[in-house]
């Protein structure tokens, strides 16, 4: 009789467990389903916004290379060429374009359809085959990005028209009727520095930068931050000196990283003079932010490292040194990479430590070197969405885009090393 | 009757070692050696001699300080946190504890085999060759191959392993991995091999074949084992110690110890009272 009755209380309670278990693991659906979902919103609308400037508006136009129009003679005179009224050349191919226009005031409108540096475009061309002079060829030629805008927003049946006049809105009618308008490849975004004019725009100025910083970063806390975590792990003494220690690593890597960035400002720049804007200090900066993640990832990859190894080592008469190169080091190493590689990661997407040390200046000129000015990808992210220009948006979400792509290229190296070099014991 | 033996040795306060400690041509020699673990003490002046190629087996209830004595003999308790050795320890009239001793020399003589095996996790040569090479013991590969192979035919591996010297030494059975651990140890020629436990994480038929090993091995080396099983003491060893509460109640002849204890604590021990 008793038995009947437990057996009555544990089915009961067990419907309550069973329901008590479906309900944590809806709990969980739901967590990672909200998760994705703010994920997936990210993305679609930074595709959303940004996949439009991977493509950029070239007007087709019959362009004479003119020396007079230039006003050079000789190909090879720097001087000169960098005098030249380069810009003349489009200017006069989109009059004869459309004859009809006299007035002044719409001769400047005409000229408005195309960039400011389409001249130099067509300079760069003449002087890659000189024999080009004097004749004429078919060029596209890069529209301004409000027309770039405009034609974009047209395309897409949602004409946005607010910068242009009607006139203008007639011509590049004509010309798409002709076929003379067109989008292509933006190759502008991925060879070029950064620019006011956002159809010059590129970002492979903060890319270098981005790489050069990063570089800096990693030669630098890598090889500091795996011997730290080596000694604190296996040789120094455990006493109130390192547990100080240990406890100061571990706030340090909760100090907010501006902070870092005022460090480096008053020590890098203003005591030891470093130049500002350079990667150099960019490295610097962010390897004072960088090295307590990896000195902490280091440890724990030392300390999973099991001790029977350690003991085999030792009692096989190995020096503590040669215990750690040989056999903790070589088991430690995937874990102390995944650490080093999400440091990295964090440090590429880092920004505010930069603008403290000037890695905010407008830089048109990519970096050569450590030593050039340089931005980086975020602060760039940072700059164009600062920027008044329209078209600076989709520039803006293109390069959230290009960083993201970094990140997630980084991290599944991190992933990939990780499995590739994990060994079992 | 087990509180009673207990109570007998803490009332004997100047206890002193039951039997034969002493030897005529001893190996290494203890004398009034005590070990602490921070402040407390794990062993009490423990006065023995280790007598050359003889196999001396450890035993005694769990905590008693077997393997903290047996890892005092090659300094491996260096590395734990607060420990701390007095007394004097020789091998052959040389302080093991003395400044002037490298502990990285004093290793390579005095080897050792853990409980656990507990292989690099690297290819079956490297293992055993691991020892020779930092020890600069060959100088050519073919000096280092015949390390090996002569390593693993001791260690009674070579047949089973001399196909796949090139595949991970952790991919063995678990009694293959202790016998190369062994093998890893005699590959640098050392003069005593301690063992601690060798035989606990492993099946009857691998626990015999190590046995078999031991006993071939004290032919050319000194082995000090510590061991739970009174059996195994009683088939490989020619002297037994036993261990009580950090104290060496009795060291005797193995047969004797197992037939006519001296103190009654082995006894209460042997005939299975406690422990």
């Amino acid at each position: 009789m008793s038995d009947s009755k437990t057996l009555i209380k544990i089915q009961h309670s067990l419907t309550q467990r069973n329901r008590a278990e479906a309900r944590f693991h809806w709990y969980g659906r739901i967590a990672i389903l909200i998760g994705l979902m703010a994920v997936a919103l990210l993305f679609i609308d930074i595709v959303g916004k940004g996949h439009g400037a991977f493509r950029a508006t070239y007007i087709n136009l019959d362009i004479r290379y003119d020396a007079d129009l230039i006003g050079i003679d000789n190909l090879s005179d720097t001087e000169q060429l960098s005098a030249g009224n380069w810009q003349a050349l489009p200017k006069t191919a989109l009059r004869e374009r459309f004859p009809d226009v006299s007035s002044r005031r719409d001769k400047r409108r005409l000229n408005n359809l195309l960039s400011n540096g389409a001249g130099f475009d067509l300079k760069d061309r003449l002087l890659v085959s000189p024999t080009l002079l004097g004749k004429t060829e078919s060029v596209w030629v890069l529209a301004d990005d409000d027309i770039d805008t405009y034609y974009k927003s047209w395309l897409d049946g949602n004409a946005y028209e607010a910068r242009l006049t009607g006139q203008q809105i007639q011509w590049i009618g004509e010309l798409h009727e002709q076929g003379s308008i067109k989008l292509k490849f933006n190759s502008n975004l991925f060879n070029r520095g950064d620019s006011r004019e956002p159809e010059q725009a590129g970002i492979r100025g903060a890319a270098v930068g981005s790489f050069l910083t990063l570089v800096m970063t990693l030669m630098l806390s890598f090889p500091i931050g795996v011997c730290a975590a080596i000694y604190l792990e296996e040789f120094a003494p455990k006493n109130r000196l390192t547990d100080f220690i240990e406890v100061n690593i571990n706030n340090l890597a909760a100090v907010p990283s501006i902070i870092f960035g005022l460090l480096g400002l008053a020590i890098f720049i203003n005591f030891f003079h470093v130049p500002r804007s350079v990667p150099i200090v960019g490295g610097l900066v962010l390897t004072l932010m960088t090295l307590p993640t990896i000195i902490i990832t280091s440890r724990a990859a030392i300390k999973s490292v099991p001790p029977s190894i350690r003991e085999a080592a030792l009692g096989m008469g190995a020096s503590r040194y040669q215990m750690v190169l040989h056999h903790v080091l070589p088991l430690a190493l995937p874990g102390m990479l995944t650490g080093a590689i999400i440091g990295m990661a964090q440090a590429l997407g880092e920004t505010a430590p930069l603008l403290m040390i000037g890695m905010v200046a407008f830089i048109v000129d990519i970096p050569n070197g450590f030593s050039d000015p340089a931005t980086v990808l975020p602060v760039q992210i940072f700059l164009w969405a600062d920027s008044p220009e329209r078209a600076f948006v989709e520039k803006t979400s293109a390069a959230i885009m290009v960083l993201l792509s970094f990140l997630i290229a980084m991290n599944t190296t991190a992933v990939w090393l990780r499995r590739r070099l994990e060994r079992r014991w | 009757m087990q509180l009673k033996s207990e109570q007998a040795l803490e009332l004997d306060e100047s206890h002193v070692t039951v039997g034969q400690s002493f030897c005529d041509d001893p190996k290494m020699t203890m004398r009034n050696v005590d070990v602490f673990y921070s402040d407390k003490q794990a062993i009490y002046d423990v006065n023995i001699d280790i007598a050359k190629n003889e196999v001396i087996a450890m035993i005694g209830p769990s905590g008693c300080g077997k393997s903290t004595f047996l890892r005092t003999l090659n300094r491996m308790n260096d590395t734990v946190e607060g420990c701390r050795v007095d007394g004097q320890i020789c091998m052959d009239g040389q302080d093991l504890y003395s400044p002037k001793l490298d502990v990285v020399e004093l290793r390579a003589r005095v080897g050792m085999v853990f409980q656990k095996p507990n292989p690099f996790p690297k290819s079956i040569r490297d293992n055993v060759t691991y020892g020779p090479k930092i020890h600069g013991l060959a100088d050519t590969r073919v000096d280092l191959d015949e390390i090996l192979e002569k390593s693993l035919r001791k260690a009674g591996l070579w047949e089973e392993v001399k196909d796949r010297l090139d595949q991970p030494g952790t991919g063995l059975s678990g009694g293959q991995q202790q016998r190369l651990c062994i093998a890893r140890a005699i590959a640098v020629s050392p003069e005593v091999i301690l063992m601690d436990e060798p035989c606990s994480a492993l099946d009857p038929i691998a626990t015999a074949k190590i046995e078999e090993l031991i006993k071939e091995l004290s032919q050319n080396f000194t082995i000090a084992i510590v061991t739970h099983s009174m059996q195994q003491a009683a088939r490989v060893s020619h002297r037994t110690a036993y261990f009580h509460l950090g104290k060496l109640i009795e060291v005797n002849p193995t047969e004797q110890v197992f037939t006519m204890p001296k103190h009654q604590l082995t006894e209460a021990y042997i005939t299975g009272r406690f422990g």
